[in-house]
């Protein structure tokens, strides 16, 4: 059965969601928006594995043409849906795991919009996440570099409407404009990237005279190497600004300002790997250049390593999360980089499923402390069950995301344990779960093409693990460090179900290209070309010496945290051990700050001194008013007087004044008698008499 | 010189000297008189020139009615005499001079061309009444219609050229 | 018989002599009968070349040109009146109206 025509409906059933929610949402109430939400989810993804199964009988794939967009002279850019065994794995993906998290998600922003203060704000969560799924749907799908960017800038608006979501608070709950400074800068971070992504599709415009992916991607090995490295590496600032990758990592830290669903879907499973798409996508350019390959594979090392270290010390659960989001992108890029492209996507299928489980387990965490600490009266998920908690530790500061605050957690809510702790443990890359596999065809991979790549990723392996095991031992083992967390209640079974389903893809996620049957390589060798979709050949070395590493940072972990577990108000014991390394670490390296002050700050300085010196002071007052207004008036005054008066109206009147002067004189020529005029006559008609006499 | 010559020339003399006092008598009433012999004399001319009906008209017409018109007016305005002021000093000489300079270029004009064709014998029936007739009730019968729609407007407008205001306010 | 030149002669003489009376007299009236003069002679000339030329036209015109003079002179004349009545003069130098 062929059923690649459906595909538009994958951008279409969000849509359509989307439209029917702003129209119909808020008279719905929650249960029927989000129903509508995933209904058009949920459709998105039958419709995807509708493409895998048609793919499965015609794996060559399919262009379906929807509809003309731009149509100039020769440049001709359809909308066209390129249905092959790459994009549909993103789809999915996309489709998948957007669809657990929009039913999380509907339990989970129950209780945000209610400790938000802000219930109709639950229709609004769901417009956006029906538009981010058609946005990145149309991503995914696109044809064209033009179609890609479309959805890239798609996918990016919508990161920033929902991580500036609570646009009037901070990330701590209180009021504030820090949520919405968090959203400017993740837009503006990325418009650096998307800076990039333009320049790459202008020049490849210029180098190939068409931006579809059919007739680009052939023709790779034409081109005047220079350019196709220009393209890439255009292309790969674009990767570093939506994949988070250095130097433009920056802004996926703060966007955990957004809901935690946010945080899951967003910038943990989908958009964020756009990056590794692109590359993976335009797998023909980047092989033929090796020197892009390179800076591709080293920016994804170095950003692995770099961010697993600031991982490591920090204290907010989620923040945690993101660190490990940019360094497991890092290992995606390093993989794309170092020519795995299928190690790459794996990585990318596999970090979706646990990625998501452990910020959607950390957002059930957080809620469940939430709960605790500040019961609702209206509770949607507990009708009045539960005797009113005195609230007592309802006043004053909480924030329920420090894990300073959190503690023994395992005995008040086992299953979010259970399910967090796969997903850890998918993470730091034990095997059998779905992160060993990804990972350690990552490292082989490196091993081959780029040893120093290899020590990155390995260092940053090593730090994955240890800080998963800091964070299992900081949240769930140990004698509660607050009251909330003594008191902690387990989420409703909307919000623990999709986390079962996705504790379940982390287990067996593995098997999608388990050594030595590697399906997901045979499936993506129908798209990518075959020499570079090779199947990685296991290397016990590789896999024995990063589990062992994994093992020996968890034993360390637990050496640190678990053994002793950490009193109220401790300070972190790793901080005697590394004094100012963990300083550093703690504060994120201070690029924030190194930003701030090379960039940020020269910049607010330079715009401060246009604005006041050279638009103010020079342009206003000196060009404006001195040069332009005075002149003006000079100019002005020169022209009345001199000119106007002197020379113009002397011009006008000395003209009048000669007419009238040649008048007087002419006036006496009529003398307004008869007589004189006779004469005058006479006098014409003896010349004009002699003339005919004396002529001839 | 023969007797027509004599004829010529002596009225030629009188024609002139009659034009002459036309133009020199300081009363009106006298110019007058003068040109009626100079119209006269012409009329005599015209006899000689074998166009006897045309000196008729000349002397009924010129001689008889145009010139008792114009002593009938004198005589009404009593403008006999109007007095020569001074001014104007430069337009006498120069009338004068432009007068002598035209002579000059007509006789050049006559008689610089060599001999002069004579005036031959005219046939018997030329010029009388009954040919002058006959050419103007045919060839000429337009331009002796519009001649008389001419003298009816001029008739007409002189009534109403003189004819009182009778709304003066005075 | 008399050459037609003379007959030429005798008319531009008169002719000059009319023209004179028109730019040196200031009566009004004069000036008028010097115009008649100057008419004369131009029939003069023309019955002359008629004759010499044994054609009628010449004194068909000057027959129109009688007419035509005949309206002319009843106009002419009762212009003068007219003006007198309001000028209460003929004399042509007291009559600038036309002046600018």
């Amino acid at each position: 059965m062929q059923s690649f025509h459906l595909v538009p409906w994958i951008v279409f059933l969000p849509l359509i969601g989307f439209l029917l929610n702003i129209a119909f949402g808020r008279r719905l109430g929650e249960r029927g928006a989000a129903l509508i939400a995933i209904a058009a989810s949920a459709g998105a993804f039958a419709i995807s594995v509708l493409q895998y199964l048609s793919l499965n009988a015609h794996p060559e794939g399919a262009v379906v043409h929807l509809a003309e967009w731009i149509g100039i002279g020769a440049l001709s850019i359809p909308w066209a849906f390129r249905v092959d065994t790459l994009s549909v794995t993103m789809m999915l993906v996309v489709s998948g795991v957007g669809t657990l998290i929009h039913i999380y998600a509907s339990g989970y922003m129950s209780y945000d919009v209610r400790y938000k203060e802000d219930p109709g704000s639950y229709t609004r969560f769901f417009i956006y996440l029906n538009l981010f799924i058609a946005a990145m749907m149309v991503l995914v799908s696109g044809n064209s570099y033009l179609m890609l960017f479309v959805g890239w800038e798609g996918v990016g608006l919508c990161s920033f409407l929902l991580i500036g979501f609570w646009y009037n608070r901070n990330p701590d709950g209180k009021k504030g404009l820090l949520n919405s400074q968090a959203a400017k800068k993740a837009f503006v971070a990325n418009r650096v990237g998307d800076f990039g992504f333009l320049i790459a599709a202008f020049a490849i415009f210029w180098a190939f005279g068409s931006l579809s992916f059919d007739e680009v991607l052939p023709q790779a090995g034409t081109v005047a190497p220079a350019v196709v490295l220009l393209i890439t590496l255009a292309l790969l600032l674009g990767v570093t600004g939506k994949s988070a990758q250095l130097p433009l990592y920056v802004w996926l830290p703060d966007a955990m300002a957004g809901p935690t669903p946010v945080s899951a879907l967003i910038h943990a499973a989908t958009m964020v790997t756009a990056g590794v798409y692109l590359v993976a996508r335009s797998a023909p350019l980047f092989a033929a250049v090796p020197e892009a390959q390179t800076a591709v594979a080293i920016v994804g090392g170095l950003t692995a390593l770099f961010a697993a270290s600031i991982a490591v010390a920090q204290t907010d659960i989620k923040k945690v999360l993101a660190y490990s989001t940019i360094s497991q992108l890092g290992f995606m890029v390093a993989a794309v980089g170092v020519g795995a492209y299928v190690a790459g996507m794996f990585h990318l299928v596999t970090h979706a499923f646990f990625k998501a489980l452990l910020f959607l387990g950390s957002g059930s965490v957080i809620l469940a402390l939430e709960r605790a600490h500040h019961p609702l009266p209206d509770d949607p998920y507990l009708p009045k069950k539960k005797k009113k908690h005195d609230d007592h530790h309802g006043h004053g500061h909480f924030d329920p995301q420090d894990m300073r605050v959190m503690g023994g957690l395992r005995k008040q809510i086992p299953l979010t344990y259970w399910l967090y702790l796969i997903g850890a443990v998918a993470l730091a890359g034990l095997p059998p779960l779905a992160g060993f596999f990804s990972k350690d065809e990552i490292l082989t991979d490196a091993l081959h093409a780029n040893p120093l790549v290899y020590l990155l990723l390995t260092a940053a392996a090593f730090l994955t693990a240890f800080y998963m095991g800091r964070q299992i031992w900081l949240v769930f083992f140990g004698e509660p460090r607050s009251h909330a967390a003594g008191h902690a209640v387990e989420s409703p079974p909307v919000i623990t179900a999709p986390l079962i389903a996705l504790a379940g893809l982390s287990i067996f996620g593995g098997l999608l290209n388990f050594p030595g049957w590697h399906p997901l390589t045979d499936w993506l060798e129908h798209t990518l070309r075959h020499d570079l979709a090779h199947a990685t050949v296991f290397n016990p070395g590789v896999a024995g010496f990063s589990t062992l590493l994994a093992v020996v940072a968890i034993y360390l972990s637990w050496q640190l945290y678990g053994r002793q577990p950490l009193k109220e108000r401790q300070p972190d014991p790793l901080k005697k051990r590394l004094g100012r390394l963990f300083t550093a670490m703690e504060n994120k390296w201070w690029v924030d700050e190194l930003y701030f002050a090379a960039i940020i700050n020269p910049y607010k300085r330079f715009a401060a001194f246009l604005a006041d010196k050279v638009d103010w002071d020079f342009w206003h007052d000196w060009v404006h008013d001195s040069l332009i207004a005075k002149g003006f008036r000079n100019l002005a005054h020169f022209l009345a007087n001199p000119v106007d008066l002197g020379v113009i109206d002397g011009l006008a009147n000395g003209l009048a004044r000669a007419a009238q002067g040649l008048a007087r004189v002419l006036s006496l020529l009529q003398t307004g008698f008869v007589r004189n005029y006779a004469l005058v006559t006479f006098l014409g008609v003896v010349l004009v008499l002699g003339y005919l006499v004396f002529s001839s | 010189m023969t007797g027509d010559l004599l004829l010529f020339f002596g009225l030629a003399i009188v024609a002139v000297a009659a034009a002459v006092g036309m133009l020199a008598s300081r009363n009106a009433v006298y110019s007058a008189l003068f040109l009626i012999i100079n119209f006269a004399t012409i009329g005599v001319f015209f006899l000689l020139l074998g166009a006897p009906f045309i000196a008729m008209a000349q002397v009924t017409v010129y001689a008889g009615a145009i010139m008792v018109l114009f002593l009938f007016v004198i005589m009404l305005l009593g403008a006999e005499q109007v007095q020569q002021p001074g001014g104007g000093g430069w337009q006498r000489p120069l009338a004068i001079l432009l007068a002598v300079a035209l002579v000059v270029e007509t006789a050049v004009l006559i008689f610089g061309g060599g001999a002069s064709q004579a005036i031959l014998p005219a046939a018997s029936d030329y010029g009388n009444p009954q040919a002058i007739g006959m050419e103007l009730f045919s060839d000429f019968l337009l331009p002796f219609e519009i001649t008389s729609v001419l003298l009816l407007a001029a008739m007409v407008g002189v009534i109403v050229i003189t004819k009182e205001d009778r709304k003066k306010p005075e | 018989m008399v050459p037609v030149s003379y007959y030429f002669a005798l008319s531009a003489i008169l002719f000059t002599l009319g023209a004179l009376g028109v730019l040196i007299r200031r009566n009004a009236i004069i000036v008028f009968m010097s115009i008649e003069l100057m008419l004369n002679a131009a029939n003069l000339l023309f019955v002359a070349f008629a004759r010499t030329y044994g054609a009628l036209n010449g004194q068909i015109y000057v027959f129109f040109v009688i007419a035509v003079a005949a309206a002319e002179v009843a106009v002419g004349l009762a212009l003068i009146v007219a003006i007198f009545r309001s000028r209460q003069t003929v004399n042509l130098d007291e009559i600038s109206s036309m002046k600018g």
